[in-house]
């Protein structure tokens, strides 16, 4: 690493970074450690907006949701003595990593629980929405819900939502393009659905919280293929997202026959502070002091068994902080929701590149508390979530070269993730087809009693999930040319998912350059925390 | 709401059940029918008896299940058939019931609900498992059968030995027979002595497995269930 850097870089455009010679090289991620590279003169490094700040009062924000709702009347007035109310709660996929406590939902689930019951509502259920989502444990709901709600609610009426319960789920009935709705039996039955949202990202909430997190697999299966993937612009920017207009026609069909006020949360992206704040900085801004918090963390990380780097990174809370919460009917609250959460993470970006730099790091919705984040959870953070983390355009254009960091060990949680292990050994070498894997596999592991016994009273993800994975990466797959993956301990599982591998940064960046030329334009995504590019 | 999806209907699940679907095995069996004998003083011979020959048995058992079978069985030499039917309600209510794991019958009702055909496969006597066969709505229990001779039983087994690669034979004659598709069909054991019966099926599954049946799982992919936890 370089020793000093100038401080006179201009600060109008902070978010996006020309590199150049006496640039400092940049951090990524690579799983549970770091690399530390630098990139050739001209790469456009994006970074993150700075957090917003959060509310001064939470609670009093929550409050004023409640009682000046969007286009409904507000909560205390829907409540009557004796109604039957159910409160879905998103799950533990968000936020990534988890927050500090309190959880945002224990103070929304706080306010409205005292609502209830000062309203004479005794007949209350809190659901965790999970959908196809592995239960969370005890001590998970614990931790998000707080002690108040967890010893007044668990286990009778705190519980997780169990989409494979033949007496649990109903049939509310289909959308004019013939998708399934179904939804949570005890949540159809209510007077009145109280949904508790956090809006991590723009793609959460909205039609998405009751139609997919209350949801069982035969109405999930609907919009999760890999055709709404391919036909979505961008599932980051619900207007161009297919699979957003599918659960938005679901939600539709849901609410005529449930009355549900959605509560939306969203969060800041306070994602690292502490001594891990220079993960929040451009590098050329760094001072001595996060030089070397760096260089200790870099050390320490590179003598630590890969465990106990996990256990470090897992339990490390974020600070997010609440930047603003809206109440009321689905849409209205999720335009606004959508609107604050591009103001967080939205970045203008001129012109897409040929080649896109990312690090991957340890964690993704679907592995927190997990003892790895496997192959294809790999896969899906890269051609996933990365690919599609633009609005208007993508940032790397079709036919351009995606280089990714991270070790792509041949790791599984087999307590999470056992379909996913199936998936990876025995499907992936016949074919990395997700047509013919949707076609010919799916159903075969939804149906897998094995797994659904594991969903249902495990802590496992359900059969078809890595299916879900896989097709998330669809479009990434189709439109980009190569896929190289830098540091890999193995050439199997790159292999498997159709990438190539390199030794070094500098490799890959040659290897990309033969396809896409020597004067191709090279972006660097760096994050967590996360930044949306607006490609203009 | 569906009741079964019949996804599986030309498959099976094949269920070991000495510590995969219960707790105990059937030393705790034979033990129950040691201390039921006609007279106190016979009983705690009996039961004495039995104590004293469990490391003979755990020793057997490590060298071969066969082995074991030979010299367990060898202990209900002369004791009458009526007497041993009779006494499996109360063995089964007494000492099984209480020791089936939490969740087996949820994972039973998952298969059943696929459309598999349920069926025991078991080293234990057909007539201690009968009533557990009934309780848990298994469409076929196989497992050993002693010999009885003028209705007492001679101490030796009828073949075939329900056990090891036995297991995995029985299996394919029962697939056979019913036209099964092994390849799409469930096996669920703890033991790693039941790795042929496992091997054979196309979803092999480990259910609380001991150490080295949980490295094989591992090694192989298979997935590992804990029916001891409750939900």
């Amino acid at each position: 690493m370089r020793a000093t850097r100038p401080r006179t870089r201009p600060q109008s455009r902070e978010h996006v970074v020309t590199i150049d010679t006496d640039s400092a090289p940049r951090i990524l991620f690579s799983g549970e450690n770091f690399l530390l590279e630098d990139l050739p003169v001209g790469t456009r490094v994006i970074y993150p907006k700075r957090p917003l700040t959060g509310v001064a009062n939470p609670r009093a924000a929550i409050r004023y949701a409640l009682n000046h709702p969007e286009n409904m009347e507000p909560l205390h007035a829907l409540l009557r003595p004796g109604m039957k109310v159910t409160v879905a709660i998103d799950d533990i996929s968000m936020p990534l990593p988890i927050m500090r406590t309190p959880d945002v939902r224990q103070l929304v689930l706080e306010i409205v629980c005292e609502m209830l019951a000062d309203h004479g509502v005794d007949d209350v259920h809190l659901v965790i929405a999970l959908a196809l989502h592995r239960r969370m444990t005890d001590a998970e709901i614990k931790r998000m819900v707080g002690d108040k709600i967890w010893n007044e609610y668990w286990p009778e009426r705190l519980y997780n939502h169990d989409a494979c319960d033949p007496d649990g789920m109903v049939v509310i009935g289909k959308t004019r393009h013939g998708e399934l709705v179904e939804c949570n039996r005890r949540a159809a039955e209510s007077d009145l659905v109280i949904y508790v949202n956090l809006n991590f990202v723009p793609m959460n909430g909205g039609h998405k919280s009751a139609a997919v997190g209350l949801c069982g697999y035969e109405s999930l299966k609907s919009h999760h293929t890999p055709k709404a993937i391919v036909d979505s612009n961008s599932y980051m920017n619900p207007p161009d997202s297919a699979i957003a207009h599918s659960m938005t026609r679901q939600g539709k069909v849901l609410e005529e026959s449930v009355k549900i006020f959605h509560i939306e949360t969203v969060l800041n992206n306070r994602t690292f502070d502490g001594p891990l704040d220079f993960l929040m900085k451009n590098e050329d801004d760094f001072t001595e002091s996060d030089r070397l918090k760096f260089s200790a963390m870099k050390w320490a990380l590179d003598k630590l068994p890969f465990a106990a780097r996990r256990e470090l990174f897992m339990r490390t809370p974020a600070a997010y902080e609440l930047i603003a919460c809206y109440a009321g009917a689905c849409e209205p609250v999720h335009d606004k929701t959508v609107a604050k959460s591009f103001e967080q993470y939205a970045v203008e970006i001129e012109g897409q590149a040929d080649i896109l730099i990312t690090g991957i790091p340890y964690v993704s919705p679907y592995n927190v508390n997990s003892k790895a984040l496997n192959p294809l959870l790999v896969q899906v953070m890269a051609l996933g979530y990365y690919y599609h983390m633009y609005r208007n355009k993508p940032v790397v254009r079709d036919g351009g070269v995606m280089i990714v960091t991270h070790p792509c060990s041949d790791k599984f949680d087999p307590v999470h993730h056992p379909s996913y292990i199936e998936f990876f050994n025995r499907l992936l070498p016949e074919t990395r087809d997700a047509y013919v894997l949707e076609q010919k596999y799916q159903d075969e592991f939804a149906y897998n009693p094995s797994y659904v016994e594991m969903y249902r009273r495990g802590n496992a993800y359900h059969g078809a999930h890595p299916f879900y994975m896989w097709y998330w990466g669809q479009r990434g797959r189709e439109k980009l040319s190569r896929v190289i993956c830098v540091g890999a301990d193995n050439a199997t599982v790159p292999e498997l998912m159709g990438w190539e591998t390199a030794d070094s940064l500098a490799e890959a960046i040659a290897m990309a350059r033969t396809t896409m030329g020597r004067s191709a334009q090279i972006t660097m995504l760096h994050h967590p925390p996360i930044v949306i590019s607006d490609v203009l | 709401m569906r009741q079964s999806h019949h996804k599986y209907k030309n498959s099976a699940a094949f269920y070991d059940v000495d510590g995969t679907l219960i707790r105990i095995n059937i030393v705790h069996a034979f033990a129950f029918y040691a201390r039921r004998q006609p007279s106190l003083i016979e009983s705690a011979k009996r039961t004495v008896l039995t104590a004293a020959s469990i490391p003979v048995f755990w020793a057997a058992d490590k060298v071969s299940r066969k082995w074991f079978n030979e010299i367990f069985y060898r202990g209900y030499e002369g004791a009458s058939e009526d007497r041993l039917v009779m006494l499996a309600d109360e063995l089964f209510e007494d000492v099984i019931k209480p020791n089936i794991y939490p969740r087996t019958r949820d994972l039973i009702e998952e298969s059943r609900r696929a459309g598999c055909r349920q069926v025991i496969i078991s080293g234990a006597l057909d007539f201690t498992l009968r009533p557990l066969a009934k309780y848990l709505e298994v469409d076929e229990l196989i497992a050993n059968r002693l010999e009885f001779d003028g209705g007492y039983a001679t101490g030796k087994l009828k073949k075939p030995f329900i056990a090891g690669a036995t297991k995995a034979e029985v299996m394919r004659d029962y697939a056979r027979r019913h036209d099964l598709d092994l390849g799409s069909s469930w096996a669920y054991s703890d033991s790693f002595s039941d790795f042929p019966m496992l091997a054979v099926v196309g979803h092999p599954t480990a259910v609380n497995p001991d150490l080295r049946l949980r490295s094989i799982a591992r090694s192989y992919d298979w997935p590992v269930l804990d029916l001891d936890q409750a939900a």
